[in-house]
């Protein structure tokens, strides 16, 4: 009974269940969201005042001295650096910490903790650590982007390793324990159960954490406006951080920051569809096999 | 014997890596710490050595960061702001998604999808047309941001509690029908406790998002209000000499709470960060 009939609800519980929530949603996201891209055709300071421009704002976007490029390229690379960086670090880690040693559990504490830590926090924490050591070729962090670059680095892999350990670990404890104890009994070397036993296995927490770092570094804000401001310069800006700048920092340039942030989004956009696809593919062959 | 050995040398290898990667992980923030001991010169002089007594400056960066910044009611905006927006959160798009769960429909549908797309939008993307609309409609207060909340939060937390909720029996709620109960008590009643586990996932992800969250309250209220992490980027990005040794006490204050918070509901931490990536 009931299972087709489309009301469920008799009407005026839409009032109450649905509109709170939407009308939030509305006024935070959706709103905001079409008024942005159009808003990227135009020319404007406040949201009312909008011109029309045509494509001005993104070919200004793309040119030269908007920056915009070159932020794309440092995040680019920061992007992969810190990626395979990270993934590579945990999942060694959560190797190391599903072998029943004593102590496990703290050193698992440890590791996760700096994930809980907010951004402008962490920047600031590894600013003093960098420019310690720095001072002592007498220089800080600010002197060329190439510090900035691994500062930035070296703070992600601190703060997301211990996020992706804790995932790879979970994978690596569903593998099915009679599968280990059969591949033991057939000889298999430590190296060999790594490379057909666990990799295979926890494939899909792979993906997961790929992605996880591949976006949190990709959109990365906070931590790079803390560590560098981007200085030196604008050269370790990173694209939401140039964003930020165009709209903020020069004036009469907000239709430009606008299209730039279009053009973020539709690079974001891209990255969760092929996740999304990758994703469903190892669901599929998870039910084939 | 030669296994004893080589046994002992792999405990030995993994204590002398796994140890290594500690002391690397909680090094920084020790750091910090006794730094905020020490006179604003000699952070910058030798960040690495330990106060003495003669570097050693009592609680004073303590002080002048708390008095610089308004450190405590930026911990009370924070403490309220999130407490607030995370039970908003909780209670509505809970309510959301069962409704959209059982009220089958094109709608519906599209509404949901909607919310699953909010969630790959980027914040760059809104942040100047919503900090104006905000302004328009009067939210620039820590009251109107937990709507502004609201509605960032509903795309992650709508799609959490769907999944969820597409789960429950629909005889639970027929049962409950034939006892006579409407669809508000029955949500309360019979739904809300359901979703119980998903519930506290969702209010650990908000409320780790929105305790440290800059950006979005700095566009909206910073002027106005400083939340902590506003404070510390003020102290800094602010005008007049800068204070190392105040941002030092700042940085320690600023990771105080969160560690209390961590040691206290550890596991459903964990736990909740693990739901949420691999639902996300």
């Amino acid at each position: 009974m009931g299972k087709h009939r489309q009301g469920y609800f008799p009407k005026k519980y839409f009032f109450v269940f649905l509109l709170p929530t939407l009308l939030a949603f509305a006024v935070s996201f959706v709103i905001p969201f079409i008024l942005g891209i159009y808003l990227s055709f135009t020319e404007f300071t406040t949201v009312t005042d909008g011109r029309w421009v045509g494509l001005q704002n993104y070919i200004s976007a793309f040119s030269g001295d908007s920056g915009f490029l070159d932020a794309l390229l440092f995040t680019v690379r920061f992007t992969v650096v810190s990626t395979v960086t990270v993934n590579v670090i945990a999942f060694f880690l959560a190797l190391a910490l599903t072998r029943g040693k004593k102590g496990t559990n703290f050193f698992r504490t440890v590791f996760f903790m700096p994930n809980l830590i907010g951004g402008i926090v962490l920047g600031y924490i590894w600013q003093l650590i960098i420019n310690g050591v720095l001072s002592y070729f007498g220089v800080d962090i600010t002197y060329s982007a190439e510090y900035g670059f691994w500062g930035l680095v070296i703070l992600t892999n601190w703060q997301l390793i211990g996020y992706m350990m804790i995932i790879y670990i979970a994978g690596i404890n569903n593998i099915p324990g009679e599968i280990v104890e059969a591949a033991k009994i057939d000889g298999a070397s430590p190296f060999g159960m790594l490379r057909y036993i666990t990799i295979p296995t926890v494939m899909p927490s792979v993906t997961i954490c790929l992605f996880l770092t591949l976006t949190n570094s990709f959109k990365m804000f906070d931590q790079n406006l803390a560590l560098t401001g981007g200085a030196p310069g604008r050269e370790s800006s990173m694209l939401a951080l140039d964003i930020y700048k165009t709209f903020y920092g020069r004036v009469g340039e907000e239709g430009v920051g606008q299209a730039k942030a279009v053009i973020f989004f539709v690079i974001v956009a891209l990255i969760a569809l092929i996740q999304l696809r990758l994703t469903d593919r190892n669901k599929k062959d998870g039910k084939k096999r | 014997m030669t296994v004893r050995i080589k046994k002992a040398m792999l405990n030995i290898l993994f204590y002398s890596v796994v140890i290594f990667a500690a002391a690397a992980f909680i090094a920084p923030i020790i750091i910090v710490f006794y730094n905020s001991f020490k006179g604003r010169l000699y952070i910058t002089s030798s960040p690495f050595s330990l106060p003495d007594t003669e570097t050693f400056s009592g609680i004073q960066n303590y002080i002048n960061g708390v008095r610089r910044t308004g450190f405590f009611s930026a911990f009370g905006y924070s403490f309220f702001i999130t407490v607030l927006s995370v039970a908003v959160i909780v209670l509505l798009c809970s309510m959301t998604a069962w409704y959209l769960v059982r009220q089958r429909g094109k709608l519906s549908k599209g509404i949901y999808y909607a919310f699953v797309f909010s969630m790959i939008v980027p914040f760059q993307m809104v942040m100047f047309t919503m900090s104006k609309v905000a302004n328009i409609l009067g939210l620039d207060n820590p009251l109107g941001i937990v709507i502004i909340y609201l509605g960032f939060g509903s795309g992650l937390s709508v799609f959490m509690f769907y999944g969820f909720a597409k789960s429950i029996p629909m005889e639970i709620e027929e049962a409950a029908t034939i006892d006579g109960c409407g669809p508000i008590s029955m949500f309360f009643k019979v739904i809300f406790p359901m979703l119980r586990p998903i519930a506290t996932t969702v209010a650990i992800l908000n409320a780790m998002w929105i305790w440290n969250d800059y950006l979005l309250p700095y566009l909206v209220i910073g002027n106005n209000y400083r939340t902590i992490p506003i404070a510390v980027q003020y102290l800094e990005g602010g005008y007049g000499s800068r204070d190392i040794g105040a941002l030092m006490a700042l940085l320690v204050l600023s990771v105080i709470p969160i560690v209390i918070f961590y040691l206290a509901a550890q596991k459903q931490i964990v736990k909740g960060v693990v739901a949420g990536a691999v639902k996300g």
